[in-house]
């Protein structure tokens, strides 16, 4: 069930990949002048709140932040501080990705300081949204479909607040030193492109001018130099540890032996792989195989990482392209190394670019919370029915050539693999392996793959064994509970809403 | 007046923690606090009624703080809690599922033994994945003093409900006399060996062989057993140990307690222990069983690994502890014969009963000399290649082509 109406706005329910596309032109911000801007190109004011008065906010506005600082950012809490100060209500808050160091924002929310999130929701605010506590719906999108949101007018954004660890007082910044270094700022792209101001906050201001430009200083309004702007060690956070867990290590060899198996590691393959910690352990098993072959990838797509820059540095990844940056060493690679690039949701992901790389590359990892018998997958929220996750750029990525979903088979006693998803996020057609500790599944679509595995070792189970096997050892689950009310919707990469998150039940607290 | 049984704490995963007491008021009032509530809350409150109702108590009341722990898992919990206030001798026993059950043989291949400490649910879940030919369940060491006892019901229950994948179902006891407490709760599950600590005299095996006689009367099963071997007086006693009950099918040696009897440092070479490997070695192969050799204590050091076992193949044994899942595979693959070794073993075990053939004593293969010691070697080595799956049981046939 997909409502009809979204924080004020009609919504078009799913049609299925590919079938819906819209019509009419891209959106745009208001004619600028530069007559209307420093000629001697500093745009420097005092401080946020000014730059935010300047920029002539309002209640009821849209302000959107990234999130290239994860958990370390304190500009969308310094922000939102300011907006209350002044006495403004109902903002809605457009980030990139929210974090469990935005949890404060909760107070916010209960006293209207922001009527609600448009974005991911992790952690405390995913749980205050599923409890029914926020005021409009939560909008869940991709990566690339916040690119295409803004781009095709769904939102708008009336000012954009971008950190930045590097910026001059023209507005060029990038993310690649200073305190706060943080790699690419690419998730800020369409915002400085297409918001009616744009406000750069800075705790590294250098002179005239600030290269390479991720953000153009033409897109910008106002800058600002602030004290500190994130915290370093949970800007690079310890998400880029190799898992430790046995479990997950034989779950990350097994996906690289059947990568191999089914010769998708070829001398020029592509793949893309995440920072968390079994994704790591499956690039550098692809790793000791492309040593042991005597072959390289053409290029990696990452979040990268340490690892993914010693196998670069190796000779065994040509290029990386970057959406964002997980460790000092992805930041010191991609200031240094030309082969390392920046790339953006308008390159990797967008629905409305012509074409993008998503579609490119040959090999795909991706986690999933639960996963249905048709192969569809779950990202969002908990077999228990809380939204706990963002989508990030997991939608987008289901578009490679083989995507591969190493997962447990339960997670602490929670089967992944059910009758049913919870929240219906990928549709099954586009993902092609399952692989777990106990076995792997081929999506019967892959025909190809299923001939290439036949006569190996490896443990071919169909997708309905794993489930059976799942229950045989955990027990059959019951399905959370849901009030009729709705807390959030998610967007399929084309704008259209994939399925609905419902108001969780309080659970009865029986003691018999 | 309490019991408590399990572990709680942000790190603990798949396991609960239980506190049982009497009430006065009639009912059994369960507060659970779980992460999976709304998924498995009513199984665990009904799983939890059917434990007090099978041991006919009506009143208590109980608290449970779940991390996600399996029915086998919650049931030794709370056996275990409820035992302490409710003592007697009825035992709840999960299911025995047919996954559980291993084959066995007294030489069956026992290159890799991975030790699953016996009171940490979370390892033992996907024991079995890792393709070891043992998984020993372990009372002794990796179990705190003061949770022997609620380990022990946790061993049982998983002797009774894991899926081994194929590996032989191995317990490690306690140290004699605490672990003749270990054998009565564990026999009756069927494990297929179990492991004796510290082992020093014949006599120690005679007790136990006692109390496997009285548990075990019809031995409708096997219960194999594997001494293992800690101290000086252990190594000079080996023979007698390996010999002392028909029931012993390997030898084992372990280092860390060997070393800190001698009062050195235990080394990554081994020089201190020489004497002590090869001694256990003679006495296993003197006796007819196999001799396995200690752990190889650093996870990390992949490259130590390799050495240590090529070392311990050299000196005879024919297999090795694992304290890391990631362990095992070198480990099996270290202790097979290499495809080389196999190649030549195939040409001479040819050359050898073509000779039988012609009643020719010695022959040559090349410029060396094959006589009986040789082709025995020979011999063993395919018998095991073929055990071992690396070579096909009518190997003969294709090299006729």
């Amino acid at each position: 069930m997909v409502p009809e109406m979204v924080n004020g706005r009609k919504t078009i329910p799913y049609q299925g990949v590919d079938n819906y596309k819209p019509e009419g032109v891209f959106a745009a911000r208001p004619v600028a002048s530069c007559a209307d801007y420093p000629r001697d190109g500093n745009k420097q004011v005092k401080d946020l709140k000014e730059a935010l008065v300047k920029a002539g906010i309002k209640s009821g506005m849209t302000i959107s932040t990234h999130h290239h600082f994860r958990d370390g950012d304190l500009i969308a809490l310094r922000l939102f501080a300011i907006i209350r100060e002044l006495g403004l209500k109902d903002m809605v808050w457009f980030p990139s990705a929210s974090f469990p160091c935005h949890a404060p924002l909760i107070d916010y929310l209960e006293d209207g300081t922001i009527h609600h999130v448009e974005g991911s929701m992790n952690g405390p605010l995913g749980r205050y949204c599923s409890e029914g506590n926020m005021k409009g719906f939560g909008v869940l999108r991709s990566h690339g479909g916040r690119y295409q949101a803004i781009q095709d007018g769904e939102v708008h954004i009336d000012i954009a607040v971008i950190a930045a660890p590097t910026a001059d007082t023209f507005g060029n910044a990038n993310g690649l030193s200073g305190p706060s270094a943080c790699g690419s700022l690419n998730f800020a792209l369409a915002d400085s492109q297409y918001a009616d101001r744009v406000i750069i906050v800075t705790d590294n201001l250098v002179p005239f001018p600030c290269v390479p430009w991720q953000i153009q200083g033409n897109n910008v309004d106002f800058v600002v130099v602030e004290d500190k702007i994130g915290i370093p060690e949970k800007i690079v956070s310890g998400t880029t540890q190799i898992t430790r867990s046995p479990d997950r290590l034989f779950i990350a060899e097994l996906t690289a032996k059947f990568c191999e198996t089914v010769g998708l590691l070829e001398d020029g393959f592509s793949f893309q792989s995440g920072a968390g910690g079994t994704s790591l352990a499956i690039s550098t098993y692809f790793g000791d195989i492309m040593r042991e072959k005597g072959i390289k990838a053409r290029f990696a797509r990452a979040g990268s990482n340490q690892f993914l820059v010693e196998m670069m540095e190796e000779g065994l990844v040509e290029y990386i392209l970057d959406g964002q940056t997980f460790d000092l060493e992805g930041i010191r690679s991609m200031r240094e190394n030309p082969m390392h690039i920046a790339t953006s949701p308008f390159t990797s992901y967008n629905y409305h670019s012509k074409g993008n790389f998503a579609g490119m590359v040959d090999i795909v990892i991706l986690g999933a919370t639960e996963i249905d018998l048709q192969y569809n997958a779950n990202v969002v929220t908990h077999s228990d029915g809380y939204l706990l996750h963002g989508i990030g750029g997991w939608q987008n990525c289901l578009f490679g050539k083989t995507v591969i979903l190493p997962v447990p088979l339960f997670r602490d006693r929670i089967p992944v693999i059910v009758d049913e998803v919870t929240t219906f996020c990928g549709p099954g057609e586009l993902i092609d392996v399952i692989v777990t500790e106990r076995g792997i599944a081929i999506n019967p679509l892959r025909k190809d793959l299923l001939d290439r595995v036949k006569g190996s070792a490896l443990p071919i189970k169909t997708i309905g064994e794993l489930k059976e096997e799942a229950e045989r050892i955990c027990g059959k689950p019951e399905k959370p509970r849901f009030t009729d009310k709705i807390v959030a919707v998610v967007k399929w990469v084309d704008g259209t809403v994939i399925d609905t998150i419902f108001q969780i039940q309080p659970p009865h607290q029986t003691n018999n | 007046m309490k019991g408590t049984a399990g572990n709680c704490g942000d790190s603990i995963r798949s396991d609960c923690f239980v506190s049982v007491e009497p009430a006065t008021d009639p009912g059994i009032d369960i507060r659970l606090v779980s992460k999976v509530e709304v998924l498995y809350g009513n199984a665990i409150r009904s799983l939890c009624l059917d434990i007090f109702s099978y041991f006919r108590i009506t009143n208590a009341l109980v608290h449970i703080d779940d991390q996600g722990a399996l029915g086998f898992v919650l049931a030794a919990r709370l056996e275990a809690a409820l035992k302490q206030v409710f003592p007697g001798d009825r035992e709840y026993l999960p299911q025995m599922t047919g996954s559980s059950q291993s084959p066995t043989a007294k030489d069956r291949l026992r290159r890799s033994r991975l030790y699953i400490p016996g009171n940490s649910p979370k390892l033992m879940i996907n024991a079995g994945i890792h393709g070891a030919d043992g998984i020993i369940l372990d009372l002794e060491d990796s179990v705190a003093p003061d949770k022997k006892a609620e380990a022990r019901y946790l061993v049982r229950n998983a002797l009774r409900s894991l899926d081994f994948g194929g590996a032989e179902r191995m317990v490690r006891i306690n140290q004699l006399p605490l672990g003749l407490e270990d054998l009565n709760a564990i026999l009756p599950q069927r494990p297929n060996l179990i492991l004796i600590p510290k082992c020093e005299s014949a006599s120690q095996l005679a007790e136990v062989d006692k109390i496997m006689d009285r548990l075990l009367p019809d031995a409708g099963f096997p219960v194999h057993l594997m001494p293992i071997i800690e101290s000086a007086l252990g190594v000079v006693n080996a023979y007698q140990i390996a010999t002392a009950s028909k029931r012993v099918v390997a030898l084992a040696i372990g280092l860390e307690d060997y070393t800190a009897d001698l009062g050195v440092k235990r080394t990554t070479e081994g020089r201190e222990s020489l004497y002590a490997r090869a001694s256990v070695v003679n006495a296993a192969v003197a006796a007819g069983i196999q001799a396995i050799d200690s752990v190889f204590s650093d996870v990390g050091d992949r490259e130590g690994l390799k050495t240590n076992i090529a070392a311990s193949k050299a000196l005879g044994f024919s297999g090795m502890g694992c304290i890391h899942p990631r362990q095992v595979d070198p480990i099996n693959k270290g202790y097979d014969p290499d495809q080389e070794e196999i190649d030549r073993a195939k040409k001479i075990v040819l050359a050898w009963e073509e000779a039988e053939k012609n009643k020719l004593g010695v022959i040559s293969l090349g410029t060396k000399m094959i006589d009986p010691p040789v082709a025995k070697r020979a011999l063993r080595i395919i018998t095991y290649a073929v055990k071992s799956g690396m070579l096909a049981a009518n190997w003969r046939e294709g090299n006729h082509d």
